[in-house]
């Protein structure tokens, strides 16, 4: 696992390697373009890309548990909450001159300053290791044994982070339904008189967190 | 040499079941239903009780106008259908038959690739629905991700209890460690994966995505000929793929009371085969789910159940262990 990258020359890639740089452009085209499109819903469904294009990363890594968690998650849940979210409010056909915002500067700043961060993290941590794919790094049984044996404490804190988050966003949803509803006496809830639309739909966006915080303890209990 | 050559005809038999599976379903619905409703269905198109006469349905289709709406979104408009069928295909390839990897591809982590690329599936509904540039189309896709949203979490869950028994994500794994007594034990979390699966694919009576009395079609109303004909094929295909799913994880797959080596496929196809049926007549039967019903049933039901289940399945597992 730890071979000296000097054996190993960058200038003879393999057809992995090639196959990893070519993937990696076309996620951060994708990514470019979500972030500069006019077109709202066109800047999800490049989200879609760049997201998918990740996974597909991740695969050439070997590592394929993560690749399809990713494609559940993110592929499958946040965008949908996404486009969900941009269908119940405003979601034009076309260029939306109001789109782009004054932020445009700061928000590069941002992100350039989290890129630098990220890239000096991996890099300081792994340095000239080079790593043989060969045999797959990435299995769920390796990811597995890792997470809990290594990186439980971790782990169990984020978990309780979502939960709160999930305990917290049903709070605040819940307040709001007692505040419309309040002076008509009667308790919220779906009656065969109540529309369906915005009361019926809203707390289905929130609740939508779980997706998002639950496939974490699937695997957890798999493993013990 | 022959590594290549055995993908290749591993990938063939997948797309040649792709292509046949869902054109019988759809002709098993129409005869099925007929019957059901005191009908005889097609009988003319091929000669025998109609056999051909989603041939002759897939033909017209063909020949239809190819129409994308002055106001649409022309590139997600005709993007849509490709991304609400391609994912099905793709999963059919995880989907073990027989034992001996009798399966597209074996994948370490194969439920989970399932279950992720069923859900990237229902993305072209809502491409559909936004880019139609239509008021029904709009709210089909609306409820499309909405429906979507509540009914991953109960598939999910269910689908992780089945992968805490087996103790493994691979599906030929899971098989691998079947049991009879699984089924019993797997009960709750098998019913509610089939009817958060039903959810998903929009079948009766979850259709309210699709509701033709009230949104027309709902994502698919601006649709016409190979595009529409390429939504109803992942209609189709995602009934196989659902069904296909829930006997593999549920009941046992390829295992059956006797021939447990040459005749592992015909048990997966027969309990593929009594689930599509299950679909089909559910469809004849039941009436269709208002929307909120429809949430209340996800969140306040299945989702109890599905939790229910996980916490029998890891009391079994730790006792049994």
């Amino acid at each position: 696992m730890t071979l000296a990258a000097a054996s190993h020359g960058f200038l003879t890639p393999s057809g992995v390697e090639i196959a990893f740089l070519l993937v990696g452009l076309v996620t951060l085209g994708a990514a470019v373009v979500t972030v500069t499109t006019r077109q709202l819903v066109h800047a999800a469904l490049w989200l879609v890309v760049a997201l998918g294009g990740t996974a597909v990363e991740y695969l050439l890594l070997t590592a394929e548990f993560i690749a399809w968690v990713q494609v559940l998650i993110y592929v499958g849940s946040v965008v949908v909450l996404l486009l969900f979210g941009l269908m119940l409010t405003k979601a034009p056909i076309g260029r939306s001159p109001d789109a782009d915002s004054g932020n445009r500067w700061a928000a590069v700043a941002v992100a350039a300053a989290s890129a630098v961060a990220l890239v000096w993290v991996v890099v300081d941590a792994f340095r000239a290791t080079w790593i043989e794919l060969g045999t797959p790094q990435g299995s769920t049984e390796t990811t597995g044994r890792s997470l809990f044996q290594y990186w439980v404490l971790p782990f169990e804190a984020l978990s309780v982070l979502l939960l709160a988050a999930l305990v917290g966003a049903i709070v605040l949803s819940r307040k709001g339904d007692t505040a419309i509803t309040g002076d008509g006496g009667t308790p919220p809830g779906p009656g065969p008189g109540t529309p369906p639309a915005p009361g019926g739909t809203a707390p289905v966006a929130r609740a939508a967190t779980g997706p998002v915080a639950t496939p974490g303890p699937a695997p957890r209990e798999e493993q013990r | 040499m022959s590594d290549a050559l055995d993908i290749v005809v591993r990938l063939l038999a997948v797309f040649v079941a792709f292509l046949v599976l869902p054109l019988v379903v759809g002709q098993t619905e129409h005869k099925v239903m007929a019957h059901m409703q005191g009908r005889l269905g097609p009988m003319y198109a091929g000669g025998f009780h109609g056999w051909a006469q989603l041939v002759a349905d897939g033909v017209k289709f063909a020949q239809k106008e190819d129409i994308v709406p002055a106001g649409a979104d022309r590139r997600v408009f005709q993007l849509a259908p490709a991304v609400g069928l391609l994912p099905y295909l793709l999963v059919l390839v995880a989907i073990p038959i027989g034992p001996h990897s009798a399966v597209g591809q074996s994948l370490d982590a194969g439920l989970f690739f399932v279950l992720a690329v069923m859900g990237v599936g229902v993305l072209g509904s809502i491409m559909a629905g936004w880019a139609s540039a239509n008021k029904f189309s709009l709210l089909g896709g609306l409820r499309t991700a909405a429906q979507l949203l509540a009914y991953e979490l109960p598939m999910l869950l269910a689908a992780a209890s089945v992968a805490m028994a087996a103790g493994t994500l691979s599906l030929p794994g899971i098989l691998d460690s079947f049991h009879w007594w699984w089924v019993p034990w797997q009960l709750i979390g098998g019913v509610v994966f089939f009817v958060a699966g039903l959810a998903e694919l929009q079948r009766p009576p979850f259709d309210m995505p699709v509701a033709d009395s009230e949104i027309i079609f709902g994502a698919y109303t601006e649709y016409t000929g190979l595009r529409f004909a390429l939504f109803l094929l992942a209609e189709y295909a995602g009934i196989i793929v659902l069904c296909a799913l829930t006997s593999v994880l549920f009941l046992g797959g390829w295992h059956g009371p006797f021939g447990a080596d040459g005749l592992g496929w015909l048990w997966t196809l027969l309990k593929t085969a009594v689930l599509a049926f299950g679909v089909i007549w559910l469809r004849v039967t039941y009436p269709r789910l208002r929307e909120d019903q429809l949430q209340k049933l996800a969140w306040t039901v299945l989702i109890p159940l599905t939790l229910v289940q996980i916490a029998l399945t890891g009391v079994v597992k730790v006792v049994t262990s």
